[in-house]
């Protein structure tokens, strides 16, 4: 009984089957008849009028790329620039041996090593039918060379290009970036931004820097041109030309003197400085040592340079400036100082005993100063830098309370610079450690770890640029700017400008007594403090602030010894400052990677800034006077 | 001795019986055409022809070994096929290199995987299975666990976005559906919702989707972007003629007015050199090889064998017209190689592992006759 039903359900079954597959073969019938019907039409109906397209007029839309817009400094001095050059060049495609192509070649045009490997990443990389260089540059005489041979290559070609060129070499060159071909992920992103067609004839695009991030500004409009080519694809006469809208020039607010005084001044070491103008957020110097040369992007880099550039202990592609993060050690203190008064947890006249450490918990916190300061005030704690005074006072404050500060000074958020790659950095709070771990026992927030906060350690990691928005915000009395690297955009054919306006982030309510005293105890550092002696006979009142930061956590009772130390353990050394005291024109803050004591290597980098910009002084001998200190022992701690 | 040729003659008869000659010749003779207008694509360059050849050989030897396996096999790998699919492209969705402004592939380290190709695959031979096991009780829950099958992938490819895909991937799930016997009054309610869903979607699309079938409805609003592209097609086919320009003579493709002439429009290439008599000849080789799957779905013995044999044959004619729609200007771009012609390894391979299932069908059905 059950076999029979299940039989006839099945024939049944079968037989709806069968329908429903005639149904289908009726609508793939159906389908392929309206294909066939639009060949008929294009093919018989219009075929005259494609007929006319394709033989009569053929008819060639070929792009027009535009001139790259210019990178100048705030005083009009060129940073990025184009120059026209001959190039030889492959179509891969037409091509049938490129080893002998190219083994032929160079008995005509030098074509080293290195042009064999990059042109060899090119055809790795290459889009669809492009005609890739073998050699820039080409020397007159190459060029006259290759023309008399010309016949006996097809698919080889010399072509005028323009090439992008940076004057100053590495100078700046984390505010510069460079440009590089344009690869299919640059593709796959411009097509993402809807511009791909924008982009039919350009070969090159910003990778980083100024040149990535004002890309859209600095490349300009293509333009187009109609031209009627003969069977053989030869251009017979031009119909119509829609000439290309060359980039707008990008002009900076950096100056690039300075720029290079800041950058002598670090004398090989690595680290990172950003000077800013107090008054609007505006970059006046933005230095991250080691940098690169730009040059060597331009025309496609080698895989060798590429290497080196990338397995460099150095990482001198890392842009330290925004995207290193830094513990701002005691650089950190006049914030907390300003938290203090501004919160009423100390007044300017409470004082305490320093005995050089801090017990809490029974553990003992030591001052980096093995005896103590004796009694010290406010002002005092930060002349003289003493870490139990920040001790007793993280604690007081409590971590809610100093995060909740410090955040209203843009730690631990991106500033939003005009510049790619900015890194976040940590402000510490109970609520970020949440976020950040996820085993329960780490996730809690101990109030051990409340003490070292107080002088710029623990988890505190923030990036140079964090660093010296903050230190400007203190100069200007409290208003935090967005710092921007682009002073204005301008058109090179109409003029017209496009000024980039300061951007407030916001202005933080501070009693104007409270910055007051903090600035001037800031002051008191290098008249007085751990900053006195890079600032001997300054012709300027300035303000500043020592730091170290620790690179590996010291044992409870042992003693930091550098020279025990590896190199790259050692502590970095910081500085910020602002100059003249009464309303500053510039704000900083510099990191010197292992190099220990704030004023032995920061401060005297910070002098030298200074000094250039409010007195158009050039450092006589920078490497002198850094020898010089070098083999003292630090003027009081930090 | 005697023994041993006899042993020779058996093992190799058995190992081309699986293969059905009808599938095989049409397959070759469109992979033919396609070869031939690879190279006249390639201005004459063997490199791409050879590469080609290669693929093809690869695709051979995996559509043989499928072939050989019988559906009852066959259907062992649905479920395994579906699930890792389906982890890879939640992988995708988590690790995957992004290109297109869009997340599709897996970095293997030596290659780039498209999780989205192997679910043409695995998603009807998943239902096919999914069906086949619930034969005795087909009900409506079935179908809509059937839908959710097909949803599920769906959803993880459509937002990538990889839209073309995706519309792909849906059609074959729809397609087992439908023959599974989804009732026609169903049938109409599905096909009301998806229009009555347009609007929405339509709004969930990315730019650059919304800006491709936009230049469809006039192509010269881009000239330099995508517009060009089926300016230049829709006239390389026009100038080609009733009979073509002949082969390699195609001006068109030659002066390289034809992007992606070796891939998703080596249409417009062949049907510039090979005119309206060509494309004729194309659009019989396919109907005939569609013809052919659908023949053997009517006769196949298992519910499984039925199911995938049809939505096999219908996903072969999709790919065919979605192609041909759009590079003659009739289909919005999509990104979907023509298949058997287009150039590329991952494609060809997915086709003929397509034929190797239509042919284990078919040896399932002559065996069931024996």
């Amino acid at each position: 009984m059950v076999a029979i039903t299940e039989f006839r359900n099945t024939k049944r079954e079968l037989r709806a089957f069968r329908a429903r597959i005639l149904v289908a073969a009726a609508i793939v019938l159906a389908a392929f008849g309206a294909l066939g019907a639009r060949f008929v039409w294009l093919q018989l109906a219009q075929h005259q009028y494609y007929q006319t397209r394709a033989e009569d007029n053929r008819i060639a839309i070929v792009p027009l790329p535009p001139q790259r817009g210019l990178i100048l400094d705030r005083n009009g001095r060129v940073l990025a620039r184009n120059y026209s050059a001959y190039t030889l060049e492959i179509s891969p495609r037409k091509v049938d041996d490129l080893e002998r192509t190219i083994e032929a070649l160079s008995a005509l045009v030098e074509i080293g090593p290195r042009d064999r490997s990059r042109f060899a990443k090119h055809v790795a990389e290459a889009r669809n039918a492009e005609s890739l260089p073998i050699r820039t540059r080409l020397s007159d005489e190459e060029v006259a060379r290759f023309a008399v041979n010309r016949y006996r290559f097809t698919g080889v070609e010399i072509k005028a290009r323009l090439f992008r060129q940076y004057p100053f070499g590495s100078t700046a060159s984390h505010v510069l970036g460079y440009i590089g071909r344009i690869n299919e992920r640059d593709l796959e992103r411009l097509e993402a931004l809807g511009v791909e067609a924008n982009y039919r004839g350009s070969e090159y695009i910003g990778k980083r820097g100024i040149e990535a991030s004002y890309e859209q500004s600095l490349h300009g409009a293509t333009g187009l041109e109609q031209i009627e080519i003969d069977a053989a694809g030869r251009g017979i006469r031009t119909l119509s030309s829609n000439a290309a809208r060359p980039g707008r020039n990008a002009a900076l607010t950096l100056d690039i003197a300075l720029q290079q005084v800041a950058e002598t001044a670090f004398a090989g070491r690595r680290g990172a400085l950003v000077a800013l103008d107090p008054a609007n957020g505006a970059v006046l110097a933005f230095v991250s040592m080691p940098g690169y040369d730009p040059n060597l992007f331009v025309d496609g880099i080698d895989v060798q340079s590429w290497k080196a550039l990338n397995t460099s202990a150095d990482r001198p592609l890392n842009n330290r400036a925004i995207a290193g993060l830094y513990p701002p050690g005691s650089t950190f203190k006049p914030f907390m100082a300003l938290a203090a008064l501004e919160l009423g947890k100390r007044t300017p006249e409470s004082a305490i005993q320093d005995p050089g450490y801090f017990m809490f918990g029974g553990r003992r916190y030591r001052d980096s100063h093995p005896g103590g300061h004796g009694t010290v005030d406010l002002r005092k704690s930060i002349v003289v830098s003493s870490d139990v005074y920040y001790y007793q006072l993280a604690h007081d404050l409590g971590i809610v309370a100093i995060a909740g500060f410090m955040q209203q000074f843009g730690f631990g958020a991106r500033t939003g610079i005009d510049l790619d790659g900015e890194a976040t950095g940590v402000l510490p709070s109970p609520q970020w450690k949440m976020k950040r771990f996820q085993r329960p026992g780490q996730r809690r927030w101990y109030a051990g770890e409340t003490i070292s906060i107080g002088i710029g350690q623990g988890y505190n990691a923030y990036t140079p640029l964090q660093l010296a928005a903050a230190t400007a915000a203190i100069a200007n009395g409290g208003a935090l700017y967005r710092p921007h690297v682009v002073a204005y955009i301008e058109d090179p054919q109409s003029g017209a400008r496009e000024t980039v306006t300061p951007h407030l982030i916001r202005r933080i309510a501070v009693k104007p007594a409270h910055v007051a005293f903090v600035r001037d105890a800031m002051a008191g550092v290098n008249s007085e403090g751990t900053g006195a002696r890079a600032f001997a006979d300054a012709q300027y009142t300035s303000a500043g602030k020592t730091g170290t930061a620790q690179v590996i956590g010291i044992k409870q009772n042992e003693k930091y010894d550098a020279k025990k130390i590896d190199e790259r353990l050692r502590d970095h050394s910081l500085f910020i400052a602002f100059a003249p005291l009464t309303s500053p024109k510039i704000a900083l803050a510099v990191v010197v990677e292992n190099e220990g004591f704030g004023s032995r290597a920061a401060a005297t980098i910070a002098r030298s800034v200074l000094d250039y910009y409010l007195l158009g002084k050039k450092p006589v001998a920078i490497e002198h006077s850094s020898a010089q200190n070098a083999g003292k022992p630090p003027a009081g701690n930090l | 001795m005697e023994l041993a040729r006899g042993t020779i003659r058996r093992l190799a008869r058995s190992s081309v019986d699986s293969l059905d000659a009808t599938l095989l010749t049409i397959a070759l003779l469109l992979a033919a055409l396609g070869i031939a207008t690879l190279y006249s694509a390639s201005d004459e360059n063997p490199a791409r022809v050879i590469g080609q050849l290669r693929h093809l050989g690869v695709a051979l030897i995996a559509m043989w070994l499928i072939a050989r396996m019988p559906p009852q096999v066959l259907m062992r790998f649905a479920l395994p096929a579906y699930v890792v699919g389906l982890l890879l492209l939640v992988a995708v969705a988590l690790f995957g290199d992004i290109a297109n402004g869009a997340r599709r592939w897996l970095n293997l380290g030596v290659t780039r995987f498209q999780p989205s190709e192997m679910m043409k695959i695995a998603m009807p031979l998943m239902l096919a299975w999914y069906f086949h096991r619930n034969e005795e009780d087909l009900r409506r829950r079935t179908f809509v666990v059937a839908g959710l099958l097909v949803a599920i992938p769906l959803f993880l490819i459509a937002r990538q976005p990889d839209l073309g895909t995706a519309l792909l991937v849906a059609a074959a799930g729809f397609y087992v559906i439908f023959f599974a016997g989804l009732s026609w009054k169903a049938l109409g309610g599905l096909m009301a919702i998806t229009l009555a869903s347009l609007p929405p979607i339509w709004g969930l699309l990315h730019d650059y989707q919304r800006r491709r079938i936009l230049t469809l409805l006039d192509p010269t609003q881009d000239p330099l972007g995508a517009g060009y592209h089926i300016i230049q097609s829709t006239i390389a086919i026009g100038s080609g003629g009733l009979s073509g320009k002949g082969w390699l003579n195609g001006t068109q493709s030659h002066l390289e007015f034809i992007p992606e002439r070796h891939t998703d429009f080596i249409f417009a290439v062949y049907s510039e050199e090979f005119g309206l008599i060509g494309n004729c000849v194309l659009l019989v080789l396919y109907v005939l090889l569609i013809a052919r799957g659908l023949a053997i779905a009517m006769q196949a013995t298992t519910f499984f064998s039925r199911l995938l044999a049809g939505t096999i044959s219908l996903m072969l004619f999709t790919y065919a017209f979605v192609n041909m729609g759009m590079v003659s200007g009739v289909l919005p771009v999509v990104g979907v190689p023509l298949p058997f012609l287009s150039y590329g390894g991952t494609a060809l391979l997915t086709l003929f592992v397509a034929i190797g299932l239509l042919m284990s069908v078919h040896k399932d059905r002559t065996l069931g006759r024996n």
